[in-house]
């Protein structure tokens, strides 16, 4: 993501506050005693779970109630304690407090589960594995299918990308009804996946009846089936998200026109320069931020693509549809393998982790390039 | 130089044929026409499929597997498809498990959304208020840092996400409940609304609040009488948007709720009965699922692009 460096200026300049030390030590005393509550929670279930102390608890909602009350101690305390910075950590705190915990234990605990043996259909329970997942991992043909598919599904951002510039230079243009057709190319952005992925895949594109296959079979294409065959599978679902995200790119790339000024494109066409030279020597590098900042958002999303492959094809035929995302959506589901499952996510998010750096690295240079 | 230019242009663009700058040179009739077929034809791509979604759920067995598509010229229309749902005139009044059903479904998928993008929407604002006014320092962590960390969770695949969150939820019996799934999609949405409300906030001159904290406000009261009611269409627009992408979230629903806390995705992902798809009903399904966001997108579409374009243009 691009994140501008805050400039100095804009922020509020504050001076050191003089507290009273009764305030001060009300303050710590508060965020140490819920500190220490909170443990004692711990502590108690831990012990219930141990069997050590039979309280008989449920569930930890207990300790998830203490996280709660330490969370609200601790900005309160931050209040009490540093006065003016604390009011203004408190804006940021909640969010902070929320995500933090909402993702750093998750994903600790599913480094944990990474590395054990557990289905939940098996009644061996949990198992430490070690290596094993891994090493499964590096032999599983499916998964290394899986991952060339989303590769290929990357791979189409940069088609819809040019259909949504087309679409927003026309869109751009002097044309009547200009906000209708905004509106109505918003719109599939609008719709849900999964009725996607019936309305569509399983009705439109139905080889009997689907209106798709009518138009296809009178264009001259006998037996029009469009998830049989695995490229064209593979084609089918690209069309489909392209057609659900593809207004989300178009409307970035339509702001980034409206906001170039007129008079540099007009400049251009006093000098003598068609429409075609305009375009490629003048928007187009323009439009080079806005256009990267779509396209790296666009691929983002096209990671975590699974909603309309897991109901459409289910990663048929042959796992030619398959994406990483509705592979392991499939290993919990029907195979009930979470530690694998988990493994294999696991892995998913280092290679996204890395892909997505060199991407932002990538862009970034050739953002300098295209303004220096 | 650019000024001249655009002075000497600007008459010739008034008396001849609308132009404009992409076109430019070559502005002949033949390609507005062309410009209005391939517009004509994309929003033919855009809306046929919400047209056969609609019509599809007025049509009876014949019709679907005929593939008539004029209403009144191809096929009589009828109610069959709303009548499964227990939504036709004729069954509105009448008692109907599956409008039951479904009605629950639709109770949980608005209360989720709205739950989950209202705490976003809290929790982000503030956030990105504080990121861009103030230079905080937790730790080893300044601004720049902090904002990366929250954005950075937008590449956080929900693959990874899933089974941790089964296990923890089920140790903390949030599993198949609303709340559960409302703190999950507030995850997922609050680095989209922290990226929207950033740039919203860095765009209000900071001197209206140093106006207001000289008449004594503190950095809350001016934040809550100053800024918000300025920055109240960002906060729209981050609304609207996590409201979309909560209200069709599938992945995190199907995975951790089952009976209860089931949303409108997965109802209609499941509809697939033993003799084969009944596509009247299905289709009166979705177009009930699609409908509120239809609505939406129609009436408040300069919210929703302002959403997204927030950020992306400096």
């Amino acid at each position: 993501m691009a994140s501008t460096p805050l400039a100095a200026g804009r922020h509020y300049k504050h001076g050191a506050e003089d507290l009273p030390a009764g305030r001060r030590a009300a303050g710590r005393l508060l965020i140490l005693l819920a500190t220490l509550g909170l443990a004692a929670v711990f502590v108690v279930q831990l012990l219930d779970r141990l069997g050590v102390l039979p309280l008989g608890l449920p569930n930890w909602r207990p300790l998830l109630y203490a996280y709660v009350l330490w969370a609200v101690a601790l900005c309160v305390g931050q209040v009490i304690l540093r006065g003016e910075q604390g009011r203004r950590a408190l804006f940021v705190l909640p969010a902070l407090l929320f995500t933090i915990s909402m993702v750093i234990f998750p994903t600790a605990f599913g480094l944990y589960i990474a590395f054990t043996d557990w289905n939940l259909s098996s009644f061996a329970g949990r198992q430490f594995n070690g290596l094993a997942n891994l090493k499964a991992l590096l032999q599983d043909a499916y998964f290394w299918n899986a991952l060339r598919n989303t590769v290929y599904y990357v791979l189409a951002v940069l088609v819809e990308y040019a259909l949504a510039f087309g679409l927003a230079l026309l869109l751009n243009a002097e044309i009547r009804a200009r906000r209708f057709f905004r509106i109505v190319f918003l719109l599939p952005f609008m719709l849900s996946p999964v009725a996607v992925s019936w309305m569509v895949g399983k009705s439109i594109m139905e080889y009997r009846f689907g209106p798709a296959a009518t138009l296809a079979r009178h264009l001259g294409w006998d037996r029009p089936a469009f998830f049989a065959d695995p490229v064209i599978a593979r084609l089918s679902i690209m069309a489909m998200d392209a057609w659900v995200t593809i207004p989300f790119v178009l409307i970035l790339l339509l702001a980034g026109l409206q906001a170039m000024p007129k008079e540099i494109t007009e400049a251009a066409k006093v000098d003598g320069a068609n429409g075609w030279q305009t375009f490629w020597r003048i928007t187009f590098p323009l439009m080079l931020p806005v256009s990267l900042t779509a396209i790296v958002l666009k691929i983002i999303f096209k990671l975590k693509l699974a909603d309309i492959v897991i109901n459409v094809t289910a990663g048929g035929p042959g796992g030619a549809t398959d994406t990483v995302t509705s592979f392991i959506y499939r290993e919990y589901r029907d195979r009930s393998n979470v530690g694998y499952g988990t493994m294999l996510a696991m892995f998913y998010l280092v290679l996204i982790i890395i892909f997505v750096i060199l991407l932002l690295k990538f862009a970034q240079r050739r953002m300098r390039q295209g303004l220096g | 130089m650019a000024k001249a230019a655009s002075l000497a242009a600007r008459p010739a663009a008034a008396t001849g044929q609308p132009e404009e700058s992409f076109l430019a040179g070559l502005g002949q009739r033949s390609l507005m026409l062309l410009v209005y077929a391939i517009l004509l034809l994309w929003a033919f791509i855009c809306l046929f499929p919400i047209y056969w979604t609609v019509t599809t759920s007025l049509k009876s067995a014949v019709d679907v597997t005929q593939g008539h598509l004029v209403p009144w010229l191809d096929f009589m229309p009828n109610w069959k498809g709303w009548k499964s749902l227990g939504l036709s005139p004729d069954t509105i009044f009448e008692t109907s498990t599956v409008r039951d059903e479904f009605l629950k479904r639709f109770a949980n998928s608005v209360v989720t959304s709205v739950g989950a993008s209202l705490i976003a929407v809290v929790l982000g604002s503030l956030a990105a208020y504080g990121l861009s006014r103030f230079e905080y320092k937790f730790g080893p962590w300044r601004n720049e840092d902090i904002s990366f960390f929250f954005l950075s969770q937008l590449i956080l695949p929900p693959v990874v996400l899933a089974m941790p969150f089964l296990v923890l939820y089920k140790e903390l019996a949030l599993l198949d409940s609303t709340i559960g799934l409302i703190l999950l999609y507030t995850l997922t949405v609050l680095p989209i609304v922290i990226w929207i409300m950033r740039d919203q906030f860095s765009s209000i001159p900071i001197e209206l609040e140093e106006a207001a904290m000289v008449d004594g406000m503190g950095v809350w009261g001016a934040f809550w009488r100053i800024v918000l009611p300025i920055s109240l269409p960002g906060m729209v627009a981050a609304f609207i948007l996590s409201l979309v992408l909560c209200w069709n979230e599938y992945f995190f629903a199907a995975l951790l709720t089952s009976t209860e806390a089931k949303t409108l995705p997965v109802m209609v992902a499941s509809q697939t009965g033993s003799q084969g798809i009944n596509w009247w009903s299905m289709a009166a399904l979705s177009t009930a699922a699609i409908a509120p966001l239809v609505v939406i997108g129609i009436a408040l579409e300069r919210y929703i692009i302002k959403g997204l374009t927030a950020g992306s243009v400096k």
